[in-house]
This record gives structure tokens, C-alpha cells and sequence, in this order.
């Protein structure tokens, strides 16, 4: 750790905090929502489309309804209101209205008795479909087509968006360079595997309120998109989150599956809960976009940066989810952790239909980062640089602005990229281990939370953060901020102690309950810790304020003179002298009750004006520097990676045992993607919707891994921290990428690298008579 | 035996005798008909490992596994396995060590370890991550999880 000489350190937060609901999860005792058991309370069950794309002419659902034991039936046209998770593409709605768009949209649901029953309804909804042509392909999709997916495509084509940008003279800048390359890269699509599926309770009662307990990583849309499609107010609708047994962004989209189960609860008047089974959590799909990107890099004879020229396309499946903003990101989180004086992206998303593609940790940051990475790995060995140096030469400053007016505050890049070479003696392996082995580096960058909240009307802060403290001295905390495993409970939890100076066993993160948390606009874009962390701070402060005044009466000495200690408040120049923090709090309750405060983080404007420019755009950045180290088997093709050192600027980690478990379980699931994570098609058919056929990486498949935190405060983040989440993934793939080219010397640019890949390409190798440190 | 006649078998030390049709699965008969929550249903195929609970001591599967079959038997779920006050020694663990995040796969990995260090009270690195082969965990990587229950079995729980 190397916060530097003179920061401040805490009680607390810098340490490794358990989880604070960890007794609950270790002994089955935490409630999610397929825990929730409610009296009277019906199976919801949702028929899907058999076909990837269908006029629905019409649904005949009397056998359905006839049958004993079936609430109701279901179908588009009751809840016709198309929504989304950006309210500039509602394209959504909650149950298929005319078109089916892929096997396993949602046509119909039944509610009933029980499973059997449901299942049973659900054989007898008859549906007159007439097929459409599929459009598995995106490619396809770039021209005019004979039946759009979506009438919104751009001019009869499948295109659900294009951004076009260009800053600099990228052109130029070719002409004048001293090398170029150009990588294709190929990626397939990948998805969460969050252990729980997803799941849904919802009641409606007769004083005109609904309930609503779901899995969900952003309540606040969620509460939203209820209230628009079913067309009842907020302030009647109450959304709860239970325990989320993770998302990874697979739960942040609004479902379509909870305004049914709403709606089902509606049309009933009993208690209804849907729960998935695992291929319906593969159909709902909204992972990473199958992708191929096309990224040409110039630089000149010292090894700078001149140029990136990027493409794109993105295949979205059926709906638009968070795609516009996938679009942007494929190109514009190119821009990091290095300088980048002119730069051109063309990004194109096309529906195609197949389950819907949406945002899966890293979002939009890791696909490019690989074809990025892979190149400038090609680019040091051409212009006969390190890879570490030709990385260093161009990184990022502190406090400069990127071409396309990204503010970079502060940057632990070059301490990252130090403390990765020492750590893993990089000079003593790179191209000298044996054929077969090698290692390689990657670099990562990510936004360390959007800094434009989805919605921005009406104007509210990103974060808001209720504290109530009563005579019992146990400190109440409110916010909408979502954990769903990732330790931001433990963190409010953490700030709020470590500003009062009470033992952490005093303060109590309350459920997500709409009715009583305050807005945070949830987890996603890595946005919690910077921003929850934030709000947090600035309550628990307003709450010091109020117990160093009541401290202050009962010494008579002025408010100023004094400061937190552990569980008191005492004389900054005579800490002997104090008061308990339970004196104070009672004497700071008197005549007025409860203590309460209210505190927020907004984000300041940041970025240009020009279209698209809040795209990326961030409150402040995370850096990474990864080596991996691989053996390969040449005769069987399997790779083992054997360590991985992640070098990683989260500014200052604010509880290590949490930040370590982001890097850590990054690192495994972006092992997963660029070894073997694949959603396979045939057509337009998932061929793998099971753990069984998408495997996951297992407990032998992990390599060792060595964490090293590098970064210094953050001048805008709680306490000086910034984001873990997210941006620990992205190094994964390419280090990996660039060890497997030290190894064998094949590169690959198709991911999932599998062994048939890499006997594939050491024929190649083979057959060009190029041959590898000596073999 | 035929569907008619209760199910009786040992649930967490102590003797029950329940309904239970013919088909019915023993994960469905622990969370749906006994209330007992605290087993997952992240599959339904055998795949995730978060319903493992033990059957007559050996990790097993419940949602692949008929009511029926444990006629006679003994099953223990992680309620089970959690003492009446705090927690037990991998409990601990898991808690201290961070082996727990979202936590929905952690009752499976809480009751595999639990036969595990039971068998082999200081196990290796390579039993462990042998033992914890059929459960999957999204969140953690597994590396805080084999190092929770290497401090338990070798009593280093903090």
C-alpha cells in the first residue's frame, strides 16, 4: 500500500471490514426474494416464443382461463406502454404486443394455484404466429432488411444506433506514422451466471398499493418503469430488494418478468411470485455484446500514440437496454489510460433477435480493450519497445483532459505498471520463458460511475443517504443503494462509524424499501462507492456537527475545539477530556428527539458539449496493469493460466477485503470470457441455456493472484477511494491474450480461446515455417 | 412405499415424517413444504451446487435427488449445521475472510466444507478445491473460499 506520506489514515476504513450481513449469508438465514413466502400467494409462469420472430395475428387463452385453479391469463395488449432502461429507447413491453422478437420473448402469462397448474395453462394458450424472417446475423442487419425488427431502426435497417465521431486528424496522423497496425477482433457473446436467478413477488392491496420485492440491482427504475407501464403513481408503488444473489448488471435493467408479475398480482388480487429457472435467466440474457471490433493504431518513431481508428458493431439482440450508451463506450473508453491525440470511432448496435444483449460488468470497456491492448502489444514488438515502457511512455497525466474532454483527475497508472513489472519479473520472463510458456500484460480503464445519472428529470442528486439516530444509540441507515454481494452495505455501514467514531455493531444498513429508502440511483456503472460513499459521508457529518455542538455544552468549551474519538467526543488538545458519544447524543436529543440528517452527492458537469459527449464521462477514473502468466499444453491445446499480478489504482481501497473479492472474482469472470465462456448459436438459437453448456470457471480453473493496490487518494472520492467493481475485469482478457503470444507465439483475436483455437493457430504457425523460441 | 404413506426420514438430527409424493424433488420438499429456505435453488439440474446439503453425511445434490430416496436416512441442511447461538468454525471463517459475497452459493460451499473437514480435519489445498469442484461461485473467484476453509480445518479461524 502506498498512500502517500501525509494522507490521513482511519480507524477503520483502509481496513479489512467483514461483510455485515456475512452471519446471515453463512448460515442460509438471508432472505431473497424466492424466500419470500406471502398467504394466498399464486405462481406466475410466462410462456415464451417458440419462434425468433412471429406476427402474433392473434392468442386464444379461453382453455387457459377455463382451467380450475387459474387466476389469470395475460397477454401484450392489456399492458401496452413500451419502456426501458433508457428512457430515450423504450422499446420494451412488458409481454410481446404484435411481434415476437426471439425464442424466448415473452407472448403470455398465466397465474395459478400452483407450478403444475400454471404449466398446464400455459400448454393451452393457442397462438395463430406467422414467421418472420431471423436475423441472427448483425452484419445483416447493417442494410435495408425485408421485416425490421423494430420500426425505430435506422432507415429500414436493424440498426438500433450509430455514433459517428471524429477528434483530431486521424488521417493525418497515419500518414505520419512510424508504425501502424490494425487488429480485428471477434468476440462472442458472454453472459452474468449469477448464482440467483431472478425472482419477482409482487401483492397488490385494497388500499390501492402495490408491493414489490424483486432481485433487482436498481430499485429506483425498476419503481419507475412500474409506474409507467401499469400506469399507477409512484408514491403507491413499494419496491423492495431483498438479498440479490448478484447481478453483474443482469439485474439492473427494468425485467419485463416484474411488471408481469405486478400485473399478475393486479389482475388477481393475491400475492403472485415468478421465479426463474435457469434457461429462463440465459433467454433474459442482457450480457456483453457479441462484438467485432475493427482498431487500427498509428504511432511515431519514439513510440507515441498518434491515432486510433476504431469500428464497431455490436449485436444487440431484441431490445435496446442500455445499447445506446454500449455504442458510445465501444469506442469512447478507447480513450484511456493512455494520451491519444486523435481519434475516430464509427459504432454501430444492430437488434438482431436473439435474446437481448445489455450491460455485464466492465461494460463496453472490455471488448475493445482487448483488440486495443493486443495491438499495442504488436506495436512494442515492431518498434522493438517493452511493452511496459511503450505503455508508460504514453499514460494519461494527473489533472489533463482527453481529446474528447474527458476531465482525468487523478491516475495511478504508472505506479500500476511499476509495481506489475517488479512484482512479476517481467524482465527476467518476457520472451525468455521456455516454448510453451510466456507471459503477457494488459491495461485497464473505466469510468468510476456515470457521471449522468439515466434520468435527469426532475433534477436530484446521484445519491442520497438518511441517517436516525435514537436514545438506543443505534444509528439507522437509509439509501437506495443496492447490494447484491459486492460489500456496499459494509461500506455505508463503515463510513458512517468511521465519522462519528462508534463501533460499527451501532449502525444498521437498512433493506431497500422505496417507501422509506431515500434515491441512489442503484449498482451499476461502478458508481456506489464513489458516489453512495459520498452521500454518506456528508450525512454522517451533519450528525457530528449536531453531537460536537451538544459535546460542546456539556464541557463549555466551544463545538470547534473538539473532535471524534472512539465512542466519545473529546478536546482536540486534551483528548482526556470528553464526553461519551451516548452523553452527547442525549443531550443533543433533548426537546428535539431522534437525531436525523440527509446527505447527497451530485455530480459536477464534466465533458463537452458536443453530441454524445456525456458518454463516459465520469466523476473519476480506475487504472489497472495486469501480467498473466500461462503454460500451454502445444499438443492438446489447453492453457493454464499459473498467476495473475493485478496492479490496480482504486484510489484508496476503503475496506481491502471487499476490494480484494472485486479483483479476485473480476479476474474470474474475465478468465471465463477470453478462455471459454461462449453463448453459442445456431441461427437464432441458443444452443446452451444451462450451467452445463455455459460453464463457468471452477475452483481448479483459478489461477493464483497477487493484489497489488497502488493508488493514491482520489481528490473527489469518499476518503479518497474510487471504484473496484467493474474495472478489475478488463486487464484479465488481454494480459492473458499477450501471455498466450510469449507462450506460442500465435496471436489471437477471436475470443473465447479455446483449445481448438490454439491448435489451430500453432498449425498456422506451423505451416508459415515461422517458428517460436526455437521450436 | 407408496405416496400415501408419510416420508420419514432424519432431518437435522431429529426425526420427521412428512408427505411426499412420489416425484417430489428434496429440494422442492425442503423449501416449499418444510420452510427450509436456507438451501438454494440456483439450477434445478445438478449444475451450481447450491442446494448440496448432506445425506447421510455425503455432500448430495437435493434437486437431484427424490424425497423418497431418503426414506430412513439422515439429511442435514445448513440450518442443521448452524449451532443454535453464533457460528461454526467455517461459518466463522467464511465470515472473516470474505469468502462470502452475495452469498447465494454460500450455504452450498458452508455444508461441502462441512463434510469435507469433517473426513479430513486438516485438509490440503488440492482436497479442498477437489471437494468444492461441484459448486460454482460467481462471485469471490474461490480463492477467499479455499482459504476460509483452510483456517478452519487448520483451527486457524480467526
Amino acid at each position: 500500500m502506498t498512500t502517500a506520506p501525509g494522507a490521513p489514515s482511519y480507524r477503520l476504513l483502509g481496513q479489512r471490514i467483514p461483510y455485515v450481513e456475512g452471519p446471515l449469508k453463512v448460515t442460509g438465514r438471508a432472505e431473497y426474494t424466492d424466500d419470500i413466502r406471502r398467504p394466498g400467494m399464486l405462481v406466475g409462469r410466462l410462456l415464451r416464443s417458440p419462434w425468433p420472430h412471429a406476427r402474433i395475428r392473434s392468442i386464444d387463452v379461453r382453455g387457459a382461463r377455463a382451467l380450475p385453479g387459474v387466476f389469470a391469463v395475460l397477454t401484450g395488449e392489456k399492458y401496452p406502454t413500451p419502456f426501458g432502461v433508457l428512457p430515450i429507447t423504450h422499446d420494451e413491453t412488458a409481454i410481446a404486443v404484435g411481434k415476437a422478437r426471439y425464442i424466448g420473448d415473452i407472448v403470455a402469462a398465466v397465474a395459478a394455484a400452483d407450478e403444475r397448474t400454471a404449466e398446464a395453462a400455459l400448454a393451452l394458450v393457442r397462438i395463430d404466429a406467422e414467421p418472420l424472417p431471423e436475423y441472427p446475423d448483425p452484419q445483416t442487419g447493417l442494410s435495408k432488411v425485408a421485416e425490421p425488427i423494430h420500426a425505430r431502426g435506422l432507415q429500414g435497417t436493424n440498426i438500433q444506433k450509430e455514433v459517428v465521431q471524429h477528434f483530431g486528424d486521424v488521417d493525418a496522423a497515419f500518414a505520419h506514422a512510424a508504425f501502424t497496425v490494425r487488429v480485428r477482433g471477434t468476440f462472442a457473446g458472454v453472459t452474468h451466471a449469477f448464482t440467483e436467478p431472478m425472482a419477482t413477488v409482487a401483492e397488490a392491496t385494497p388500499d390501492g398499493r402495490l408491493t414489490v420485492w424483486s432481485a433487482t440491482q436498481v430499485p429506483h427504475y425498476l419503481h419507475r418503469s412500474l409506474s409507467e407501464v401499469l400506469g399507477i403513481p409512484m408514491h403507491r408503488i413499494r419496491v423492495i430488494k431483498p438479498e440479490v444473489g448478484g447481478g453483474f448488471g443482469g439485474k439492473s435493467d427494468p425485467l419485463p418478468h416484474e411488471i408481469v408479475c405486478a400485473a399478475l398480482a393486479i389482475e388477481t388480487g393475491r400475492p403472485v411470485k415468478i421465479l426463474f429457472d435457469r434457461e429462463d435467466v440465459f433467454y433474459t440474457n442482457h450480457g456483453r455484446h457479441p462484438t467485432q471490433n475493427d482498431v487500427r493504431i498509428a504511432l511515431d518513431a519514439e513510440g507515441r500514440i498518434l491515432a486510433y481508428d476504431i469500428e464497431a458493431v455490436i449485436d444487440g439482440g431484441a431490445w435496446s437496454s442500455f445499447g445506446t450508451v454500449t455504442t458510445y463506450y465501444n469506442g469512447v473508453l478507447g480513450m484511456g489510460p493512455y494520451r491519444v491525440p486523435n481519434f475516430r470511432y464509427k459504432g454501430r448496435r444492430v437488434y438482431t433477435t436473439k435474446p437481448p444483449s445489455g450491460a455485464m460488468r466492465a461494460h463496453g470497456g472490455t471488448n475493445i480493450r482487448y483488440s486495443i491492448e493486443v495491438a499495442l502489444d504488436r506495436l512494442a514488438e515492431e518498434a522493438g519497445i517493452d511493452p511496459f515502457d511503450l505503455r508508460a511512455r504514453n499514460a494519461l497525466a494527473p489533472n489533463s483532459t482527453t481529446v474528447n474532454e474527458f476531465r482525468i483527475t487523478s491516475t495511478s497508472f504508472l505506479a500500476c505498471l511499476a509495481a506489475a513489472r517488479r512484482a512479476s519479473g517481467w524482465d527476467a520472463k518476457h520472451r525468455r520463458l521456455p516454448y510453451g510458456e510466456g507471459v503477457g500484460l494488459g491495461c485497464g480503464f473505466y469510468i468510476s460511475g456515470s457521471n449522468s445519472p439515466i434520468h435527469f428529470t426532475p433534477k436530484m442528486p446521484q445519491s442520497t443517504v438518511h441517517l436516525k439516530v435514537d436514545m438506543d444509540g443505534g444509528i439507522a441507515v437509509h439509501s437506495m443503494q443496492a447490494d447484491i454481494g459486492q460489500g456496499s452495505n459494509t461500506l455505508l455501514a463503515a463510513i458512517v462509524a468511521e465519522v462519528l467514531g462508534v463501533d460499527l455493531d451501532r449502525v444498521h444498513v437498512q433493506r431497500v424499501d422505496s417507501d422509506v429508502s431515500p434515491i441512489d440511483l442503484g449498482s451499476y456503472s461502478s458508481r456506489v462507492t464513489f458516489m453512495m460513499g459520498n452521500a454518506a459521508r456528508a450525512a454522517a457529518e451533519q450528525l457530528k456537527a449536531q453531537l460536537l455542538a451538544a459535546a460542546g455544552a456539556l464541557l463549555s468549551v466551544p463545538p470547534d475545539a473538539l473532535e471524534v474519538g472512539y465512542e466519545r467526543l473529546q478536546r482536540r488538545n486534551d483528548p482526556e477530556q470528553g464526553v461519551s458519544f451516548l452523553d452527547a447524543l442525549h443531550r443533543a436529543m433533548e426537546h428535539v428527539g431522534a437525531l436525523t440528517a440527509s446527505g447527497s452527492y451530485s455530480t459536477r458537469p464534466v465533458g463537452g458539449s458536443f453530441k454524445g459527449a456525456r458518454a463516459g464521462t465520469a466523476p473519476a477514473y480506475s487504472f489497472a496493469a495486469y501480467v498473466a502468466q500461462v503454460k500451454v499444453d502445444v499438443d492438446t491445446g489447453e492453457i493454464q493460466p499459473q498467476k495473475i499480478w493485478a496492479a490496480f489504482d482504486c484510489g484508496r481501497p476503503l475496506n481491502r477485503l471487499a476490494v480484494e473479492g472485486q479483483i479476485e472474482g473480476s479476474i474470474h469472470m474475465g478468465l471465463g470470457q477470453v478462455l471459454g465462456e461462449t453463448m453459442s448459436y445456431r441461427g437464432a438459437r441458443l444452443l446452451n441455456p444451462s450451467l452445463l453448456e455455459y460453464k463457468i470457471p471452477m475452483a481448479q480453473q483459478m489461477p493464483e493472484v497477487e493484489i497489488l493496490l497502488v493508488g493514491e487518494d482520489d481528490p473527489e472520492g469518499p476518503f479518497g477511494a474510487k471504484e473496484a467493481g467493474e474495472g478489475p475485469l478488463i486487464a484479465t482478457l488481454p494480459a492473458i491474450g499477450n501471455a498466450l503470444y510469449d507462450a506460442i507465439g500465435v496471436r489471437f483475436t477471436e475470443l473465447p480461446i479455446t483449445p481448438d483455437r490454439v491448435l489451430r493457430g500453432l498449425d498456422l504457425r506451423r505451416q508459415e515455417g515461422r517458428p517460436w523460441k526455437g521450436a | 412405499m407408496s405416496s400415501s404413506e408419510p416420508l420419514a426420514f432424519r432431518l437435522n438430527g431429529q426425526p420427521v415424517a412428512v408427505p411426499c409424493e412420489d416425484a417430489r424433488i428434496l429440494l422442492d420438499l425442503l423449501r416449499e413444504d418444510l420452510q427450509l429456505t436456507g438451501t438454494k435453488r440456483g439450477c434445478d439440474l445438478g449444475t451450481c451446487g447450491c442446494c448440496t446439503v448432506l445425506l447421510d453425511g455425503r455432500p448430495t445434490l437435493s434437486c437431484l435427488t427424490l424425497g423418497r430416496l431418503c426414506a430412513g436416512r439422515s439429511v442435514d441442511t445448513i440450518e442443521g449445521l448452524t449451532p443454535p447461538q453464533g457460528l461454526s468454525a467455517v461459518q466463522r471463517a467464511f465470515v472473516e475472510l470474505g469468502a462470502t459475497q452475495c452469498g447465494f452459493c454460500t450455504p452450498g460451499f458452508v455444508v461441502t466444507a462441512t463434510a469435507l473437514l469433517r473426513d479430513h480435519p486438516n485438509p490440503t489445498r488440492e482436497q479442498i478445491v477437489r471437494a468444492i469442484s461441484g459448486n460454482l461461485c460467481r462471485c469471490t473467484g474461490y480463492l477467499k473460499i479455499v482459504e476460509a476453509i483452510e483456517a478452519a480445518g487448520g483451527g486457524r479461524t480467526p
